[in-house]
């Protein structure tokens, strides 16, 4: 998903001159097609990540679309600040690529797991929430983002996550995808969420429960009206995301809920990461393990949630 | 050091607009009158009428809580009318605490949060470098905000993209917030940390009108480096009972006797 998303920042770059794209510290051969290409347009900054962003938000301001790129608890934590005042307080098109959401750098600890990087960044105006839940997705998202006025967080996976998005249910940002229909219950679902909902759909076919999937790729601005239809045709929702579930996807199904339509409420449950910082390193997968996000958790919460 | 009628009339602006929203930083501002008149007197290139114009030259108070200062020169060079000041943070006023760009014609960045104002202005000179352009870049910074870690990651950048189009002036007034410079974090030796940061840099007396319009003239210092410009000045220049008086950092609540105080200060 990195390696697509990249890919995109050069496809970008030769179809229009405004891209440039800002790393801070990355991997030696990051980006070395356009580095050759368009060394003007490339920028490998340092490990200065408040500077980066105020740079970026310097080119954004003399007409470039600034792609740039750090592990994303770097890109959120560290430079809050500059994020709220220099992108959006000012409302720019630069654009956030954000490596490694969720678990997904488990054996290197919590100061690297971005578990609230989705909260943070949805709290602040102007700032759009991008999760993506495989490459082809992310590609097209990629490819729609020149465009946008307003700055954009997109939050990458691990990569090489099976492929579930179809090119022709489209990419439109704020508008979410039925991945699958199902008429008893419906996982609500971002990121690679969507893949571990799809599977579990199957394990719950098997049980006799039509379970459908809604896959919500951006977080903010949200897809109130497609949400909350898709919730309005079920007895059962289960929102699942690789995010503590105070400020993420869960909160704002709920919140909508709550503002427009309060009587759904009562049949929506969360699962995601719990309120607090890892205490385990290992894979991406023991983690979800530990935090209890597996396929046996999403069976045995839809299946209480539907009175099984 | 007496003032001239224009130095006097700039500050006047100042109490006009404190007058207005009967607050301000007083001491912050009144250090840099002389820096921002000579800046948009005789250096910097703009239009009032059309203020995004692309070859404008880029100011960037990055000192957002100075911006009595700004917005008396702005009124004065014709980017708004002079009687706009009173509106100073009222409800409905363009004219707010900290400036903001997309409110105030002439504005670049809207600052306040200290530390943000040489980060963008790295970016904004590596982008008029990319479009070909003679414009310059001129952030001023005060001297506590360089406390920010933020502006040392953007002047090693600077430097390394030698940034002949960027110049950094400091307002080096020796007091913040709580007290003196060399108590509450000692910059120096504040020339050599610029220069040893990639900087040529020289110092200048922040309220001597000739020597700042000597030293901006020399500009760029070098043409394959950044330029940086220590200027030494007073905080509430001008105002006896301000100056060199933390207490007068900033003020709210001001009565018509205070205001009477500083106008009286001018005659």
């Amino acid at each position: 998903m990195r390696k697509t998303a990249l890919d995109c920042v050069y496809k970008l770059s030769q179809i229009d001159e405004r891209v440039v794209f800002v790393g801070s510290d990355l991997g030696p051969g990051v980006l070395d097609k356009m580095k050759t290409e368009f060394p003007d347009r490339f920028f490998m900054e340092g490990v200065s990540e408040q500077y980066i962003i105020g740079m970026a938000a310097g080119l954004a301001m003399e007409g470039f679309i600034p792609y740039v790129n750090t592990i994303a608890t770097f890109l959120t934590r560290r430079c809050y600040e500059q994020v709220a005042v220099d992108l959006c307080i000012h409302d720019l098109p630069v654009r956030l690529i954000a490596n490694g959401g969720g678990g997904v750098y488990a054996p290197l600890g919590p100061t690297h797991l971005a578990i609230e990087d989705i909260a943070i960044m949805r709290a602040l105006p102007n700032m759009a929430v991008v999760v993506p839940c495989d490459a082809d997705e992310m590609n097209r998202l990629m490819m729609s983002t020149l465009e946008w006025p307003h700055p954009i967080y997109i939050r990458l996976a691990k990569g090489g996550d099976r492929v579930v998005s179809a090119e022709q249910n489209g990419f439109e940002l704020g508008k979410s995808i039925k991945m699958k229909d199902g008429v008893d219950g419906l996982f609500v679902t971002t990121g690679v969420m969507t893949q571990l909902a799809l599977e579990t759909a199957d394990v719950l076919k098997a049980k006799g429960v039509d379970v459908g999937v809604l896959h919500v790729h951006t977080i903010k601005p949200f897809d109130t009206g497609g949400v909350i239809s898709a919730i309005e045709s079920v007895k059962a929702v289960v929102t699942v995301e690789e995010h503590i579930v105070n400020g993420g996807l869960g909160s704002v199904v709920l919140e909508s809920c709550s503002e427009l339509r309060p009587e759904l409420l009562p049949k929506i449950s969360r699962i995601g990461i719990p309120d607090k910082f890892a205490t385990e390193y290992g894979s991406q997968s023991s983690l979800l393990k530990h935090w209890g996000i597996t396929s046996d958790t999403l069976v045995a919460v839809m299946m209480k949630k539907l009175g099984g | 050091m007496a003032f001239d009628d224009r130095s006097k009339l700039l500050r006047r602006y100042v109490i006009d607009a404190m007058r207005g929203g009967g607050r301000g930083h007083l001491g912050s501002s009144m250090s840099m009158i002389e820096i921002l008149r000579v800046l948009y007197d005789s250096v910097l290139k703009f239009d009032p009428v059309n203020p995004q114009a692309f070859d404008r030259d880029r100011f960037i108070l990055s000192k957002g809580h100075g911006c009595l200062a700004l917005y008396a020169i702005l009124a004065d060079r014709g980017f708004f009318e002079v009687n706009e000041l009173e509106s100073f943070c009222r409800p409905t006023s363009r004219l707010g605490g900290h400036p903001e760009r997309g409110k105030v014609p002439g504005v670049e960045a809207s600052t306040g949060a200290l530390g943000h104002g040489v980060p963008i202005g790295v970016g904004m000179a590596i982008g008029l470098r990319l479009r070909k352009s003679r414009s310059r870049v001129f952030v001023l910074t005060g001297d506590g905000e360089i406390n920010e870690g933020s502006n040392w990651e953007a002047l090693m950048a600077a430097a390394k993209h030698k940034l002949s189009n960027l110049t950094v002036m400091v307002d080096y007034n020796k007091l913040q917030s709580y007290g003196r410079t060399s108590d509450v974090l000692d910059l120096e030796p504040l020339v050599d940390k610029f220069e040893s940061f990639g900087f040529v840099t020289c110092e200048v007396d922040g309220h001597d009108v000739a020597a700042l319009e000597d030293v901006l003239s020399r500009l760029p210092f070098d043409k394959n480096a950044p330029s940086a410009i220590i200027c030494h000045t007073v905080k509430g220049k001008g105002f006896p009972f301000a100056e060199g008086n933390p207490e007068w950092h900033h003020k709210s609540g001001m009565t018509e006797a205070d205001i009477q105080q500083m106008y009286d200060c001018l005659t």
